[in-house]
């Protein structure tokens, strides 16, 4: 590994990341991985270490040059309308890290990447985590917590769901649900996870009926 | 947007003083079954070769570039057409890498054109000068490349024209690249931009002097390659930055032809075309363009299931002479190809010209892409 990517990854902090760490344990060396919302391309740092093929898209001009800066393979371009041309189960993993909360239609862009993806992880802030619900409750106001810090007229996210809700829309649409995990800011959590969890993990697969 | 021309001059940061020199090879044989005998190419190189020859990079010219890339030449106040991106320390880093810039052939700047003599008839080409591809002009070069004992190019750039020298390098010699960096370029023309050609083109075969090819140098077909270049500068800019630029101002000086500043402006531009370029070029270089295709959609997938290197493609939001679809097209084929690519659309406001222009953003982008290659190898 040469030491310029080694320095990278020594800078970035992943003390409180503990779902980038989940979901480069999750991939194998030599498995092809398409990184949607990419960001600054922490995850895709780490994969690339670990000898992951890897490539991403992100919409922000800044987040794309670092990661080109970086060394790192990346699109400038937006999910909803950037996938098409990927042939069918061409990739082993597709990524979703807080990604599909800021798509104009998830429930498409899902899909896309289970055609897309033999194996899609999404990962998302559980909009019904106790702090939310309890902020809801007492203020009668959009919540601003630190997962969610926006207000409802600057916030990128434009869908808010919880870990049940996705249950719920994988059994109406026949996916697959191959694995959960759920994290606060610094650990995984098991219990009641649809309470306390601030961030939602699945990996998901298509149906083989469909 | 600043320039740094003339401080870098006999500053660290430029190559310095260069000379374009020739290389002359027996024969070429095109693509057509035609022979260019002799062949010469004009070039020049910055940096050094390394002793096991691994970081040459090329670096490919615009419709009317030339050889002179970086650096000066003898008493001249302008550097070459990309200075901003070669030299000591900036992102093509002539510390590091040995630059190759070469002349096309088909053109008029040395290099194998219809300028050159015509070994059987002793006299210049002119309009009888056979047809070269943007592949002929690739393989040319490749001529020149062999020639230093140069196996794998460490990377190809070039941006406009020389964006698409670099991708056929890519599928003209898969085995021999091992990065090409794309800027404001396409895989193909599409029918507006081959549009803008024609009315160029035929602004010179209307040209009374034109001849049909034939012409004195004493009595060149000036107007008329004036008129064309006029047209491809409208081109180069973008909306916004000739607003910002000329607006509706009038024109500069006594210019009795125009109302405004930006017909004076193109006036010039035309006039000192005329000066550094040959009408006869100018059709040869435009319908190689033209002509070049490596197709859209699945075939251009089908195209680049060859190539081997690592990209990078850059695209402009405001350039409408090579919008950024036709770079999201190679993109898109590349991905397809499972081919290790970046793409980066620059939200800068200069248009085509975009590439040739400094912007620190873009310098690092290039410095980086390549620092990652060279250190991963390294």
């Amino acid at each position: 590994m040469n030491t310029r990517l080694t320095k990278i990854i020594q800078e970035i902090d992943l003390q409180n990341r503990p779902d980038i760490s989940y979901i480069a344990n999750l991939i194998q060396t030599n498995e092809r991985i398409l990184d949607l919302g990419c960001g600054f391309g922490e995850l895709m740092l780490l994969l690339k270490q670990k000898g992951v093929r890897v490539q991403g898209i992100e919409k922000d001009e800044r987040c794309v040059i670092q990661c080109v800066k970086r060394g790192l393979y990346v699109h400038h371009g937006d999910i909803d309308h950037g996938l098409k041309h990927h042939l069918d189960k061409s990739f082993d993993y597709l990524i979703l890290n807080q990604t599909i909360q800021q798509t104009l239609n998830p429930g498409d862009i899902i899909k896309e990447c289970l055609r897309i993806g033999k194996k899609v992880i999404i990962v998302f802030p559980n909009f019904s985590h106790w702090q939310i619900r309890l902020s809801i409750l007492l203020s009668g106001k959009t919540p601003v917590t630190d997962l969610m810090p926006f207000h409802w007229y600057d916030t990128p996210n434009l869908h808010f769901l919880s870990a049940q809700d996705f249950k719920d829309f994988c059994e109406i649409e026949t996916i697959k649900i191959l694995q959960t995990a759920s994290f606060n800011r610094r650990r995984e959590i098991k219990w009641l996870p649809n309470l306390f969890a601030s961030l939602s993990l699945f990996v998901i697969a298509q149906n083989e009926k469909n | 947007m600043p320039t740094t021309d003339n401080q870098d001059q006999s500053g660290e940061r430029s190559v310095g003083i260069v000379e374009t020199k020739l290389f002359t090879f027996p024969s070429l044989t095109l693509d057509n079954g035609e022979t260019i005998k002799p062949l010469e190419i004009a070039y020049e190189t910055y940096g050094k070769l390394s002793p096991n020859k691994d970081n040459a990079i090329l670096v490919c010219h615009a419709l009317s570039g030339d050889a002179h890339a970086a650096g000066y030449h003898e008493g001249d106040k302008k550097p070459g057409y990309w200075d901003n991106y070669i030299g000591p320390g900036k992102a093509i880093d002539t510390n590091l890498f040995f630059v190759i810039s070469s002349n096309v052939i088909g053109g008029c700047k040395g290099s194998s054109g219809p300028l050159s003599k015509n070994g059987k008839t002793g006299k210049p080409y002119q309009s009888s000068f056979p047809f070269v591809s943007i592949a002929d002009m690739v393989n040319a070069q490749e001529k020149l490349v062999s020639h230093f004992g140069i196996e794998i190019l460490f990377a190809v750039a070039g941006g406009s024209m020389g964006g698409m020298q670099a991708l056929q390098w890519s599928v003209s010699y898969p085995d021999r690249v091992k990065n090409c960096i794309i800027m404001a370029s396409t895989s193909e023309h599409s029918a507006q931009q081959i549009a803008f050609n024609e009315v160029g083109r035929q602004a010179i075969l209307a040209d009374p002097n034109y001849l049909k090819g034939e012409y004195s140098f004493e009595h060149r077909p000036a107007k008329g390659l004036a008129l064309a270049r006029m047209v491809g500068h409208i081109t180069y800019l973008s909306d916004e930055l000739m607003r910002e630029k000329f607006g509706r101002k009038p024109p500069k000086g006594n210019i009795q032809s125009t109302d405004f500043a930006v017909g004076s402006y193109l006036i010039y531009q035309g006039e000192s075309f005329v000066d550094r370029f040959d009408a006869n070029s100018y059709i040869y270089v435009t319908k190689a363009l033209d002509h070049f295709s490596l197709g859209t959609g699945r075939e251009l997938t089908a195209a680049l299931s060859v190539v081997k290197c690592r990209f990078l493609v850059v695209a402009y939001t405001s350039d409408w002479l090579y919008p950024p679809y036709q770079s999201l097209e190679i993109v898109k084929s590349l991905e397809v190809n499972a081919i290790p690519v970046s793409f980066v659309e620059l939200n800068n406001p200069a248009g085509h010209d975009s590439f040739l222009l400094p912007n620190p953003e873009q310098e690092s982008i290039i410095r980086d892409f390549l620092l990652s290659s060279w250190e991963e190898i390294g």
